[in-house]
C-alpha cells in the first residue's frame, strides 16, 4: 500500500472511531453494520481483487460464520469470546478448504459457477433442514463476552470491538500483500500461466487465500450473527454474494481501501434509495434507483470509487502522461 | 561429447489433438554449451514439444529426462524448479509490475521458503539480487524501475528470458524469441543467446532462418508432427528432403 492509501486508512479509522461523538443510536447501528459488511468485503478483495478468483459464494463463508455463533453458543449464560470467535472462524475456514480444494480445480466461469452452487447447497441445508431454523433462522441465546472488559450486548462496546476487527483484518491483510506470499498472489492474478512456468505451484498458494478469505467472512458472520442476535438462511444466499461483489468492484478491484469505500457507498446508497422521507412509496423499488447508481458508478469509473482522485489528477495533468498513469493504476 | 553434459533428453515422445497427431515420436538431446534448433513450418508440432518438454502438456507416449532424471510424469512448476526455463511464443510477462518485481518474483520461485511466506517481498535481499543480475543478464539493467507493460516490444522479448534467467535454469526452452523484432533488436538477443550458450542448454524454436544457422549448433527439422532431419546446419541446409519440404531450393 503507498503512503496516500495509508493515510486514507488511518484518517478512515480515526473517523469512525469518532462516530459516537456525532451520531445517535441508529448511526451507531448503521456504522456498526456497515464495519461489518467491510469486514466482509475486505474477505472477497482478497480473492477477487488481488488474486483474481472471482468467488460468488463468498456469502456461504459469512452465514456459515454466523450460524456457527448461534448454534455453537451455549442456552445457559453468555459463552466466552474467546473460544466463541475463533470456532466460529474455524467452521467458515474448514467449508472454505472444503469449497476452495474442490472449486480451485476449475478456473474462469466454472470456478464462479462452482462456488456459486456451493454456496447455494449450505444455502439449503439451513434453509429446508431443521438444523438452521429453517426459514425463521435462530435467535442467539446469549451474546459473548470477554469477562467483565467488554460486554458486546453494549452497542458502542460492540462498535469499539468491531472497529477494532475491521483495523485488524486491514492491516493482516495489507502486511499479507506485501509478503512473499501475497506477492506470489498478485503474480497469479496477473499471469498464472508465467507463474507456473518459474517454478510456482499455484494451487496451494490459491487455496491458502481461499482458506484466510473464507476465515476473515466467518469473523464477518460471526461479528453479523453478535449484532442482530439472530441469523436467517438469507445470510447465506446469492443475493448477498453478488451485494458483496458489487462493494469490492464499486470500490475498486485490487485495493484494500477500495472494499472498505465500496462497502460504505453501497450501504449508504442502499439506506439512501430506501428512504420514504425522501422517495416516499417508490422507496418499495430502492432497488432499481440502487442498479442504476451502481451501472453508472461503473460506467463512469471503470476503476472504482477509489480511483476518483487519481482520475481528477489525472484530468489535471494531461493526456501525455495518460499512458504512464494507466500503468500505475492497475493493481501491483 | 560425454553423457553427463545431456541436460535434458526425451524419447518418443507422441502428442495427438483428436485425431490428429501433432507430435509423432520426436527423439532428441540437449547438450551444455550448444543450442540445438527446431524448425519447420507453422503446425508443425515445435511449440507443442516445448510444452511437452516443460510439463505444460502431458504427452500421450515418450520419456523425458532433465539432468539424468526422469521428469515424464512431474508438474510444470516441479520441472521449473529442477532446472527447466522457458519463454512463450507470446510474451508472457506481468505488465503492471516494473522490471525489478518481475525479475523478483521468478527469482522467488527459485528460492520457495515456507517458512519465510510472511516475510516482506522487498526485504528479501537474495532475490532482489538474482533479480538485478538477470535483469542485467537480458540487458535490462537501466530500467528496472520501468513498469514492464511499458517496454518495447524487443525489451518485452529480453525481459522474458530475464524471468527465466531469474530461476537459475540449466536448460532453456525458448519458443520464438525474434518474433516481432527489428533488426537491431535480433542481433542484441542473438548476442545474449551466445553468451547463455555457454553454461546452458538451449532449445530453439524459430522462423529467422538466418538466425537460426547462425546461432544453432545443431537442427531438428520437423513437418507434420515429425522429425525429417537432425543434424549440423550445414547438413541440414543440403539436405535435399528439408529444402524440399520447409526450405525452398534457391
Amino acid at each position: 500500500m503507498d503512503r496516500s492509501g495509508a493515510l486514507f486508512a488511518v484518517l478512515a479509522f480515526l473517523a469512525l472511531a469518532a462516530v459516537p461523538a456525532v451520531a445517535g443510536s441508529f448511526g451507531v447501528d448503521l456504522v456498526t453494520k456497515i464495519m461489518i459488511y467491510a469486514i466482509f468485503a475486505l474477505s472477497l478483495e482478497l480473492l477477487a481483487g488481488s488474486t483474481g478468483l472471482v468467488c460468488f459464494g463468498q456469502a456461504a463463508f459469512f452465514g456459515i460464520g454466523a450460524y456457527a455463533t448461534v448454534l455453537l453458543s451455549p442456552r445457559h449464560g453468555p459463552p466466552s469470546l474467546v473460544w466463541m470467535l475463533p470456532a466460529s472462524v474455524l467452521c467458515a475456514a474448514a467449508y472454505a478448504l472444503i469449497v476452495g480444494a474442490l472449486s480451485l480445480r476449475t478456473k474462469g466461469a466454472y470456478f464462479i459457477m462452482v462456488t456459486l452452487a456451493f454456496a447455494q447447497m449450505a444455502y439449503y441445508v439451513v434453509h429446508d433442514t431443521p438444523l438452521g431454523g429453517g426459514t425463521d433462522g435462530i435467535y442467539l441465546a446469549t451474546k459473548p463476552v470477554l469477562g467483565p472488559w467488554l460486554d458486546l450486548n453494549k452497542p458502542l462496546a460492540f462498535l469499539g470491538f468491531t472497529l477494532g476487527c475491521q483495523a485488524a483484518v486491514f492491516v493482516f491483510l495489507a502486511l499479507l500483500l506485501r509478503s512473499r506470499f501475497g506477492r506470489a498472489l498478485a503474480g497469479i492474478r496477473v499471469n498464472e500461466q508465467r507463474m507456473r512456468a518459474s517454478g510456482f505451484s499455484t494451487y496451494p498458494y490459491k487455496l491458502a487465500a481461499f482458506v484466510i478469505s473464507g476465515a476473515i467472512a466467518g469473523l464477518a458472520g460471526f461479528l453479523f450473527a453478535v449484532k442482530d442476535g439472530f441469523v436467517t438462511p438469507e445470510l447465506l444466499s446469492w443475493h448477498l454474494s453478488a451485494a458483496v461483489l458489487v462493494m469490492v468492484i464499486l470500490g475498486g478491484l485490487g485495493h484494500l481501501r477500495g472494499a472498505l469505500i465500496g462497502a460504505f457507498a453501497f450501504a449508504l446508497l442502499q439506506e439512501f434509495f430506501q428512504s420514504e422521507a425522501i422517495f416516499g412509496a417508490f422507496a418499495r423499488h430502492w432497488h432499481l434507483g440502487l442498479g442504476l447508481t451502481v451501472i453508472a458508478c461503473v460506467a463512469l469509473l471503470p476503476h472504482g470509487l477509489v480511483q476518483v482522485p487519481g482520475q481528477l489528477r489525472e484530468r489535471l495533468l494531461g493526456r501525455a502522461q495518460r499512458s504512464a498513469t494507466e500503468m500505475r493504476n492497475e493493481p501491483l | 561429447m560425454s553423457r553427463s553434459e545431456i541436460l535434458l533428453r526425451c524419447r518418443e515422445i507422441t502428442h495427438r489433438w483428436g485425431g490428429l497427431v501433432a507430435v509423432d515420436r520426436v527423439s532428441l538431446e540437449l547438450e551444455r554449451g550448444s543450442v540445438h534448433a527446431v524448425i519447420g513450418t507453422n503446425g508443425a508440432g515445435k511449440s507443442t514439444l516445448i510444452d511437452i518438454l516443460s510439463g505444460e502438456i502431458v504427452s500421450a507416449a515418450g520419456r523425458v529426462e532433465l539432468l539424468g532424471q526422469d521428469v515424464t510424469g512431474w508438474s510444470q512448476p516441479r520441472r521449473a524448479s529442477a532446472g527447466l526455463g522457458r519463454s512463450y511464443q507470446r510474451t508472457t510477462i506481468y505488465p503492471s509490475f516494473t522490471v525489478l518485481e518481475n525479475c523478483r518474483l521468478a527469482a522467488q520461485a527459485r528460492a520457495q521458503k515456507p517458512w519465510a511466506w510472511w516475510r516482506d517481498a522487498q526485504r528479501c535481499k537474495a532475490s532482489i539480487a538474482e533479480a538485478r543480475n538477470a535483469a542485467q543478464r537480458a540487458g535490462l539493467e537501466e530500467l528496472l524501475d520501468r513498469y514492464a507493460g511499458l517496454l518495447s516490444h524487443g525489451q518485452k522479448r529480453q525481459l522474458e528470458i530475464a524471468l527465466c534467467l531469474a530461476t537459475k535454469p540449466r536448460v532453456l526452452l525458448l519458443d520464438e524469441p525474434l518474433a516481432g523484432m527489428g533488426a537491431e533488436e535480433t542481433e542484441r538477443m542473438l548476442n545474449l543467446l551466445g553468451e547463455l550458450k555457454a553454461d546452458h542448454a538451449i532449445l530453439l524454436v524459430e522462423h529467422d532462418m538466418d538466425a537460426v544457422f547462425r546461432i544453432a549448433d545443431r537442427i531438428t527439422v520437423m513437418v507434420n508432427g515429425a522429425v525429417i532431419a537432425s543434424d549440423t546446419p550445414q547438413a541440414v541446409r543440403a539436405n535435399p528432403e528439408v529444402q524440399l519440404a520447409y526450405l525452398g531450393c534457391d
